[in-house]
């Protein structure tokens, strides 16, 4: 019951290994979902996008995290999602793990800010999530089964 | 009880450093108010009427008294502190809420992050007891060792609380997301009110599942929740709630925040709603990369459970008739503390106790710093170290031998904890109302206050019998005035406070009946006029009984309410041109 998780494989904490890269809110995307769309009507036309933007209108809108998880564990979709609108730094670990890797931040927002935000939690979280999809119940050592 | 690991542990203390990352980059003029209130609002930081107020997650309404020191000092030291800026304001103390979870009032800002720190150290944290994600989770202040358990809910409680902590997805829902579970015959834990209220069953094979109800909830619009599974084995659980909350995050209402609440959606899309969270549970064990992962495992739940076995030195003990002597030379207030303050326990020889925070001179769930160091001494003493909050906003202790119930019972006289009232009138659930809420129309402490005063006689008390009075200061309904037998609500008009009482509500316990929502017996009172409805409202009830013995909540449904609201609207005073 004492000895903390082993490290993971997709580490967050090392800022130049995490998986999030930066881009301009005006960078090219193939796709604009909008938040209150259905992830499913895009289906069939996934294969056709590298990059798929969603939006966070304002950013305790939370809509778009479900429609990145959904694109990611349930239509497999390996292309680039990109959290546009009014992304800021705290989002960071949220959208990491919802499988976002790449944001537009909000222009006043700090890139070192946002990589610090990233620095917390290096053992990682209880529930599985896009980057780790095991729950700490069913990860290595004596927690699991 | 649970009891930390390392990655626990280390957890509690990451959550600590980052809250102190966003507080001093807010310090520095570098994170504005408005990006700042929903990360500090996760971590129980409100900004309140005359100060910020702290939010402490009590998970299930067990807190060691080692915690319950830890928020004694913290009251001592942070609350209100000398030299701070609300030095002299009335701080020094906490509130337990109905959630289980205790609030401070007067703590500032700028020592938030030291607070957390401290809470760190005793496996404690404020995480997601504000904001729209999912909530402390509720449940049976006597989990664990009521007499009439089916199945133990604290490790069921344990495991949501786990998936829940940080859930990436869920972490800004439309709107706040509350669980409640309950594992015994008595539902203590008014899982009907919640947005989803789970109560643990064994089916005729003797596995364990739930019993699951979505979309209750009180607030301007009170909705029993609707249940949706007679039985959800229990391996299935956190599969079934990530479908409930994923549908409600994707649909449930944004464009109005007192239409965000699930239970708008549920009421909304009925069957539609239940259809598309089963779709949505069954796409995500077919479909989803490691969809099953989420399916509980024997050792998982064996693992939480070995946490939540009898505390060290507790065994049964055969039961003495002794007790029962001894009762019979004490004094008569022994004897009503007997009956009303201590409850059967699953286990021969011992009792659960409850020390109650309703009396005089101070608001329901109230405790100093001095207090809670006397309530966690007595567990020290007398429960193994172990407390409960309960959802009416008392202390339990619940691993106390009954050969030990005398010495106990003097030193929570001695301590002002013995008030032999719990379910009477004056064991009254009350929100903190309008004298610390920004929220509240009206006050809450000084209702509360002027009702305790009027019914003080024991003997009265006792001859009214169980009831259940709510006080809330406003409609969002902590005080859940919506259940009360009589609710109270404080209402705001023309700038000036009223209150409008109702009747006949129930928490969905066996003395109250199915849940459901109390009826208005008119335009609101005055403030002053309060204390005498609530009389007129109780000499009706005496009048009206049948044999009695009937109680208070079966009168009202056998009469209804015209008798009530007559009695009521003869004390009328200042409010007589309105009724």
């Amino acid at each position: 019951m004492s000895a903390p998780s082993p490290v993971r494989s997709m580490q967050l904490a090392g800022c130049a290994t995490h998986p999030i890269r930066f881009v301009d809110g005006d960078a090219p995307v193939d796709f604009v979902l909008a938040n209150d769309a259905d992830v499913e009507s895009i289906a069939a036309d996934l294969a056709g996008y590298r990059s798929i933007a969603l939006v966070f209108p304002k950013w305790a809108d939370g809509r778009a995290y479900s429609q990145a998880r959904l694109l990611r564990a349930r239509y497999r979709f390996a292309g680039e999602i990109r959290a546009t609108g009014e992304v800021l730094v705290d989002m960071m670990p949220l959208l990491a793990r919802t499988g976002f890797d790449a944001v537009a931040l909000r222009a006043d927002q700090s890139k070192e800010f946002a990589e610090r935000a990233l620095s917390f939690f290096a053992d990682g979280h209880y529930q599985g999530d896009v980057l780790e999809p095991l729950p700490r119940f069913r990860r290595g050592g004596e927690a699991s089964a | 009880m649970y009891r930390y690991d390392e990655f626990d542990r280390h957890f509690v203390h990451q959550r600590a450093a980052q809250f102190r990352d966003q507080l001093e980059r807010h310090l520095a003029g570098q994170l504005p108010d408005d990006d700042f209130r929903a990360l500090r609002l996760q971590n129980g930081w409100y900004v309140q009427r005359h100060a910020p107020m702290a939010r402490i997650a009590v998970p299930y309404g067990e807190l060691s008294s080692k915690q319950l020191r830890a928020l004694a000092r913290i009251a001592r030291e942070f609350d209100g502190r000398d030299g701070g800026p609300y030095e002299g304001r009335g701080g020094g103390f906490g509130h337990f809420t109905t959630r289980q979870n205790c609030q401070f009032n007067w703590i500032a800002l700028p020592d938030s992050a030291d607070v957390m720190d401290l809470l760190a150290d005793v496996d404690m944290h404020g995480i997601q007891t504000s904001g729209n994600c999912i909530r402390n989770i509720t449940s049976d202040c006597f989990a664990g060792v009521a007499a009439d358990e089916v199945v133990d809910p604290r490790p069921y409680c344990e495991i949501l609380r786990q998936w829940s902590t940080l859930h990436p997805e869920f972490a800004f829902l439309p709107r706040k997301f509350k669980i409640a579970v309950s594992g015994a015959t008595e539902d203590r834990a008014a899982t009907a009110w919640h947005d989803i209220g789970l109560v643990l069953r064994r089916n005729d094979a003797g596995e364990i599942g739930f019993e699951v109800r979505v979309g209750g909830g009180m607030g301007r619009t009170p909705v029993i929740g609707t249940v949706v599974r007679d039985f959800l084995p229990w391996q299935e659980i956190l599969v079934f709630i990530e479908a409930i909350v994923r549908v409600y995050n994707r649909y449930g209402r944004r464009d109005n925040l007192y239409k965000a609440r699930i239970k708008i959606l549920v009421k909304a899309e009925g069957q539609k709603f239940i259809d598309a969270v089963e779709a949505e549970f069954a796409n995500i064990l077919a479909r989803d990369l490691d969809g099953s992962a989420h399916l509980l495992t024997d050792a998982e739940r064996d693992r939480i459970a070995a946490c939540f076995e009898v505390p060290e030195g507790v065994a049964p003990i055969a039961e003495s008739h002794d007790h029962a002597g001894a009762a019979a030379s004490k004094p008569a207030a022994y004897t009503r503390w007997l009956e009303r303050n201590v409850h059967a326990h699953r286990l021969a020889g011992y009792r659960a106790v409850t020390l109650s925070l309703k009396r005089a001179g101070q608001p329901p769930g109230d405790a100093s710093a001095d207090q809670m160091e006397h309530a966690a001494e007595l567990a020290d003493r007398f429960s193994a170290s172990e407390l409960r909050v309960s959802h009416d906003q008392n202390l339990v202790l619940p691993w106390v031998r009954a050969s030990e119930l005398p010495a106990l019972w003097q030193a929570a006289r001695e301590a002002g904890f013995a008030t032999p009232n719990i379910g009477y009138l004056t064991d009254m659930i009350a929100c903190p109302g309008g004298d610390l809420c920004a929220l509240a129309n009206a006050r809450s402490i000084p209702i509360a206050a002027a009702i305790t005063e009027r019914f003080d006689d024991l003997d009265e008390l006792h001859d009214i019998g169980d009831i259940d009075l709510h006080i809330s200061g406003c409609i969002n309904s902590c005080g859940h005035h919506h259940s009360g037998h009589i609710g109270i609500l404080g209402v705001d008009k023309d700038g000036q406070e009223w209150y409008q009482v109702s009747l006949g509500g129930a928490d969905g316990s066996t003395l109250s009946g199915p849940s459901t929502t109390g009826k208005v017996i008119g335009p609101s009172f005055a403030a002053d006029e309060v204390p005498d409805v609530i009389e007129a409202v109780i000499d009706t009830y005496r009048g009206e009984r049948v044999n009695g013995e009937e109680r208070f909540i079966a009168t009202v449904r056998r009469v209804g309410i015209e008798p009530f609201k007559a009695a009521a609207n003869a004390v009328r005073r200042a409010t007589a041109v309105h009724a």
